[in-house]
């Protein structure tokens, strides 16, 4: 049986299903990391002291992982837009880059990670680092989902181009929103956590 | 793909090169200002303001709401509602401070 309005929109909602279906599930995402963000705010109101984020991580590293990951979602961009132009190359050129680029993420953020866990910073210190590691761990766990998709469309997914170039489009395009709103989450995990 | 179709995404692509040197900028301000050590409450609003700003430039134009259906607005009309609720349930607690402590002020 053939899967309905994979290319072609439904009549009722505007929208192909696959489209749609990732908009639910960004939207229930938020909610996730909303519950986050709101212990977040809870910890803090609660604590009798709470440190300044740039004295107890690194800002510099911090810094740079916020240039890797917008970068990426500007190389994801850029991959749907070649496919949308009939640039097949350019295509693999630019979500090769996205995945390097979530790679350099993960691996800064390991340094970090490591740095901490060495000096005895785990989630069990304090309150602060409990919540540092849940949010960035779970925000970690994004990216690595966001590589295995990305990598499965550029390896093996990409031979849907050959056969049915709009569905394939389509794909990417929704593969971009998730990894998008990824670099969305970091764009308000970064000041709220290492700045404030 | 058309012609006029081709010429729609080369002019979405410069705006896309734009909006990443907009996010630039705004990241090195977000860390320049975090160096002025401004008093808790203003540092809070202005890195919010900032991230809004940003997490609004990736939405709109990475994630082409600025041009979407309306259904999609719909859906995250509905998910902002809950996500203010859920962000205002912390200052429940302000009605809970404990006697002679700092406890329940956020700064």
């Amino acid at each position: 049986m053939e899967i309905p309005y994979t290319v072609e929109v439904r009549p009722d909602t505007g929208l192909s299903n696959g489209k749609l279906g990732v908009w639910l599930f960004l939207a229930s995402e938020v909610m996730l990391f909303a519950a986050l963000f709101s212990s977040y705010i809870l910890l803090r109101v609660g604590s009798v002291e709470w440190p300044h984020g740039s004295q107890e991580l690194s800002v510099p590293l911090a810094f740079f992982n916020t240039v890797v990951l917008i970068s990426s979602s500007v190389t994801m961009v850029m991959a749907w837009a070649s496919l949308k132009m009939n640039d097949f190359g350019k295509f693999r050129m630019f979500l090769g880059a996205t995945i390097l680029l979530a790679l350099t993420f993960l691996v800064v953020k390991f340094f970090e990670y490591e740095h901490h866990l060495v000096a005895g910073e785990g989630p069990w210190h304090n309150t602060f680092y409990a919540i540092y590691f849940t949010i960035t761990g779970l925000h970690g766990l994004h990216i690595v989902g966001g590589i295995i998709v990305n990598s499965y469309l550029w390896g093996p997914g990409a031979k849907m181009w050959q056969t049915e170039k709009e569905r394939f489009t389509n794909r990417i395009e929704i593969a971009g929103l998730y990894w998008h709103f990824v670099d969305l989450v970091w764009i308000f995990l970064f000041p709220v956590l290492y700045l404030l | 793909m058309d012609a006029h179709a081709a010429h729609d995404i080369r002019s979405h692509v410069k705006t896309y090169y734009m909006i990443f040197g907009a996010l630039m900028l705004l990241t090195c301000i977000t860390v320049a200002v975090s160096y002025f050590h401004l008093p808790i409450p203003m540092a809070i609003t202005v890195a919010l303001i900032v991230a809004t700003i940003k997490g609004s430039l990736v939405a709109l134009f990475f994630m082409h709401l600025s041009d979407e259906r309306k259904l999609i607005y719909y859906v995250l009309a509905l998910t902002v509602v809950f996500f203010i609720f859920m962000m205002f349930v912390p200052l429940l607690t302000v009605s809970d401070k404990i006697p002679g402590t700092t406890v329940g002020t956020i700064w």
